[in-house]
């Protein structure tokens, strides 16, 4: 078995957005909708502040809710690594996953079907990184398998503190922003 | 940039948004390689190139995908990307499939401005524009035809028009841009810092960046190296009254007072000298004028600075002690755009002397000396001795401009001194949105009796041309070689990738036409691209074929440093790194840099501040779908406090207007704590206003329509643009 994530360094993050266009040219997704994006997190006052920058996407959860939820089984979990994909000719479009998800990460695309993030599944079958990863000038993402403990991701996750999006849903997200 | 909400769509149609997809578009983009070595619609070829949506010149592979172009992404053989580009690198393929694009040769119908054309054949447009060309020549001496480029594109033009006997060439890029820092380290070390910038990031213990917004402003392999010193723990010092990505990363954070940063610069250069913390041996070895420059500037203390830069004294003595601390490998970041208050090229001099004081230049971690492949330009012909002086700098009113002034060459448009220019070709370079007070040059084009733009878009400046040409963008054509001096020495290819989809032709066929027009055919020799490509490789030894695969060669290793065999020379006047001098003074300048404070605005307005967004480059890519779908609309940043005072609440729409009352489109108020109260920060290049950019048209506010005043440097005619003050009109809801 393997467990896919994402650790994502913050430090190093200066949210140019080449992770959302990335995964606009490989995935061809349509204009005005996006797989990932970026929070610019900002707290104190001028001039103590601090600023956390975050890509952020479908958190491929290890209990998600917007499976759960669909009706005509569209909404599934991969065979591999955990992944949580969409059948597009399975869905109806009725939106419950998008009113379950707490990461407002899906969307409807324009052919009808609700869409997301895939971690890139084409490309990690093929032994690739996830686009996004693949182009960040930064250097600041990592995928991996946690349930091999010599991986980058479990290494990193091993050596820096991190923390997830919403730990308090339950959801128990796969996404990890090192602090 | 607020987060954008998923939400939405829980209330609206899935269906009403646009359906352009990356490579799902209504123009048809066969591969060149379709029908040759290829057979199309099967499976997936790459094909290499260098990117061109802004002047880094990254290594790129372009993927074409049953025909069709579907991605660019890094060449890892690239030393400039390391297989990565940037944002606007990896949306390039959207130039290729901008809706907006130029696609035939266009004539004026009506007044200059208008915006109305004829569509022409490329015959009917280049016998038209080598007519006026001859004309102009024979009433005025071809001196009058000037030439604004900018890029790696403009090489073949500007050898066509040399050819002709032009010799006023200029691109925004000098004295709207990069000029005064050349010019201030130039009068300090001899040597510029030249593009991609000589730092060395990589190496660096501290980096200190001055109004430098490195992580927005996206030069690649800049913020590559920026967030690899991040990663590993370097101090990083950031002055800049907004506190920028790269500010978030400080582990000091200075928030300046706009226009101060010659104060700072000049404290922070007292305590290295008070202290005795400078790198006495380097500067005893190589310095000229220390005890003079010491003498200048015991006055500046932190204390004396204090009430100009609003940094307290003792984070100005921290950052330096800091900075000392890290020698020499600290590296004092020169930026780039640094035309702001027109005392530039002497702040940026302060600078390069902060550096020399740490001993940066020459050393791991500071500033590397550059190197390149030897490949031999092409052996023309001679071309034609010019029977005038240039017309940008009369009498070397700049004495230390060492490039062309775009302003000046305006300026001799404007007034006909010293000569009259009569003609004005412009490649690639938006001039509008580039130089400072649209009205002077809308002023200056009226006294044209040619005015040619050659480009992908239809520009601002494109809609005040007689003639517009269009130009295939990068991934449909071949350029002149990329010979880059870097910190390793490589040449790269830019071949095209895809056909143009109308009637676009590259640049080099457009300027091999125009000369064969105007009987200038001997300057080009070649009978295209491919043999003039073939002839310079050759003479340095190397194959087009290979190159063509692999898109980059790179070159053996040298040394860069001058503990690895750089000569350690420089050439000023004096041989030695020029701490006072006596070139400046003999102009009648400062020796050693003297603050001098900078005028407020009127009561209640704010200093416009204006910069980079990672997705844009300049006014040139606000209608490529893919980049205008990661930022489409640019916001005014303001400071709650500031916003309270003029009752704006976040998100409501202002207008901005300066000080002399330009209004400008309204756009979103984003309140943010990240700036300072007395200042108002725009994106540049967004507020289009040509008929032709229809996707980009009137949306978000040009900080460039807003700069009607200017603060021109005296040492090299750079036009100081910070200089505008802007308050807010807000728009009915």
């Amino acid at each position: 078995m393997a467990r896919y994530a994402m650790v994502i360094d913050t430090k190093k993050c200066v949210g140019c957005m080449d992770c959302v266009v990335a995964c606009k040219t490989e995935n061809q997704v349509p204009r005005g909708f996006d797989r990932d994006w970026i929070v610019y997190d900002t707290k104190g006052i001028y001039p103590t502040l601090q600023t956390e920058i975050r890509s952020e996407r479908c958190n491929h959860c290890d209990n998600p809710p917007c499976v759960y939820c669909c009706p005509c089984g569209a909404s599934h979990v991969h065979e591999r690594g955990g992944v949580v994909l969409v059948y597009p000719e399975k869905c109806v479009g009725c939106k419950a996953c998008m009113a379950a998800c707490p990461y407002d990460a899906r969307f409807v695309h324009p052919e009808g079907y609700v869409d997301k993030c895939t971690f890139c599944v084409h490309r990690v079958e093929k032994g690739m990184n996830p686009a996004c990863v693949s182009v960040c000038p930064t250097h600041c993402m990592y995928f991996g398998d946690l349930e091999d403990a010599n991986s980058e991701v479990s290494r990193l996750l091993n050596e820096r503190p991190g923390h997830r999006l919403l730990d308090s849903a339950g959801t128990k997200p796969q996404i990890w922003y090192l602090d | 940039m607020p987060a954008f909400s998923r939400r939405k769509f829980l209330k609206i149609s899935g269906a009403a948004a646009g359906a352009f997809a990356g490579g799902a578009s209504a123009i048809a983009t066969k591969s060149v390689l379709a029908g040759k070595e290829i057979p199309s619609g099967s499976g997936i070829q790459t094909i290499p190139t260098f990117c061109d949506i802004c002047f880094w010149k990254c290594g790129a592979i372009a993927y074409v995908k049953d025909g069709e172009l579907w991605k660019v992404e890094g060449n890892p053989l690239d030393p400039l990307s390391r297989g990565r580009l940037c944002p606007r690198g990896t949306g390039g393929i959207g130039a290729h499939f901008d809706p907006d694009r130029l696609r035939a040769p266009l004539m004026r119908r009506r007044k200059r401005g208008d915006e109305e054309w004829t569509v022409v054949t490329w015959d009917e447009a280049l016998n038209s524009v080598a007519e006026k060309m001859q004309k102009i020549k024979a009433e005025y001496g071809p001196e009058a035809l000037a030439l604004f480029s900018h890029g790696i594109g403009g090489t073949f033009l500007r050898h066509a028009l040399k050819a002709y006997g032009a010799i006023n060439i200029a691109a925004p890029s000098f004295a709207q841009c990069r000029g005064p820092r050349d010019v201030g380290f130039k009068l300090t070390f001899g040597e510029d810092v030249s593009s991609p910038e000589r730092t060395d990031i990589r190496n660096a213990d501290c980096l200190v960046l001055i109004g430098s917004h490195l992580g927005e402003n996206m030069h690649n392999t800049q913020v590559q190296e920026f967030a690899e010193a991040v990663g590993r723990g370097a101090s990083i010092i950031v002055a800049d009254p907004r506190f920028s990505v790269a500010a978030g990363k400080a582990k000091f954070y200075l928030p300046i007072r706009p226009g101060t940063d010659l104060a700072l610069l000049l404290a922070w250069m007292q305590v290295l000298v008070a202290e005795n913390l400078y790198d006495k041996e380097y500067v005893a070895k190589y310095g000229f004028g220390f005890e003079q420059f010491a003498a200048s500037v015991a006055a500046c203390t932190p204390e004396w600075a204090y009430p100009e830069t609003g940094i307290e004294p003792e984070l100005i003595r921290s950052t330096a002690r800091e900075m000392a601390r890290c020698k020499p490998a600290t590296l004092v970041h020169p930026g780039r755009h640094v035309t702001w208050y027109g005392d530039d090229a002497q702040r940026s001099r302060a600078i390069a002397l902060l550096n020399a004081l740490l001993g940066s230049w020459g050393r791991k971690g500071g500033f590397y000396y550059p190197v390149s492949m030897d490949v031999p330009g092409y052996a023309y012909p001679e071309y034609p001795k010019a029977q005038k002086d240039k017309v940008d700098n009369p009498g070397g009113k700049y004495p230390f401009a060492d490039e062309s002034i775009t302003t000046g060459i305006r300026e001799a448009t404007l007034t006909g001194k010293p000569y009259p220019i009569k003609g004005w070709f412009v490649y690639a370079t938006n001039l509008m949105e580039a130089l400072p007070s649209a009205k002077e040059t809308i002023q200056a084009m009226q006294n044209l009796d040619l005015m040619v733009v050659v480009d992908v878009i239809p520009s601002e400046i494109a809609g005040w041309a007689d003639v517009v040409l269009p130009e295939s963008v990068y991934l449909e054509r071949y350029d002149d070689l990329n010979v880059e001096w870097f910190r390793e020495p490589f040449v790269a290819l830019r071949q095209p990738v895809v056909l143009s989809p109308h009637d676009q032709k590259p640049n080099w066929w457009i300027a091999r036409t125009l000369a064969n027009k105007l009987g200038l055919g001997n300057y080009f020799p070649w009978k295209d691209i491919e043999e003039y490509l073939k002839h310079r490789l050759s003479a340095a030894g190397l194959s087009l074929d290979e190159l063509k695969k692999k898109g980059i060669i790179r070159g053996a290793r040298q040394p860069v440093y001058f503990d690895e065999g750089v000569p350690d020379r420089f050439p000023t006047p004096s041989g030695k790194i020029e701490f006072y001098s006596l070139q400046l003074e003999k102009a009648g300048m400062a020796p050693v840099p003297q603050y001098k404070r900078p005028a407020d605005g009127p009561p209640g307005y704010l200093r416009l501040l204006y910069g980079r967004a990672p997705v844009h480059s300049f006014s040139r890519t606000q209608s490529n779908p893919i980049l205008s779908d990661a930022m489409s609309e640019n916001a005014v940043w303001v400071h709650p406090e500031t916003a309270g005072r003029h009752g704006i609440q976040n998100g409501v729409r202002v207008r901005l207007k300066n000080q002399d009352g330009i209004l400008s489109n309204p756009v979103p108020a984003r309140i943010t704590e990240r700036i300072r109260p007395d200042c108002a920060y725009l994106v540049h290049g967004f507020g289009h206003t040509a008929k032709g950019l229809k996707h980009a048209f009137g949306i978000g506010a040009s900080d460039a329509r807003l700069i009607t005043r200017y603060a021109t440097d005296p040492l090299m005619g750079g036009t100081g643009m910070n200089v505008n003050f802007v308050t807010f009109e807000i728009e009915e809801v």
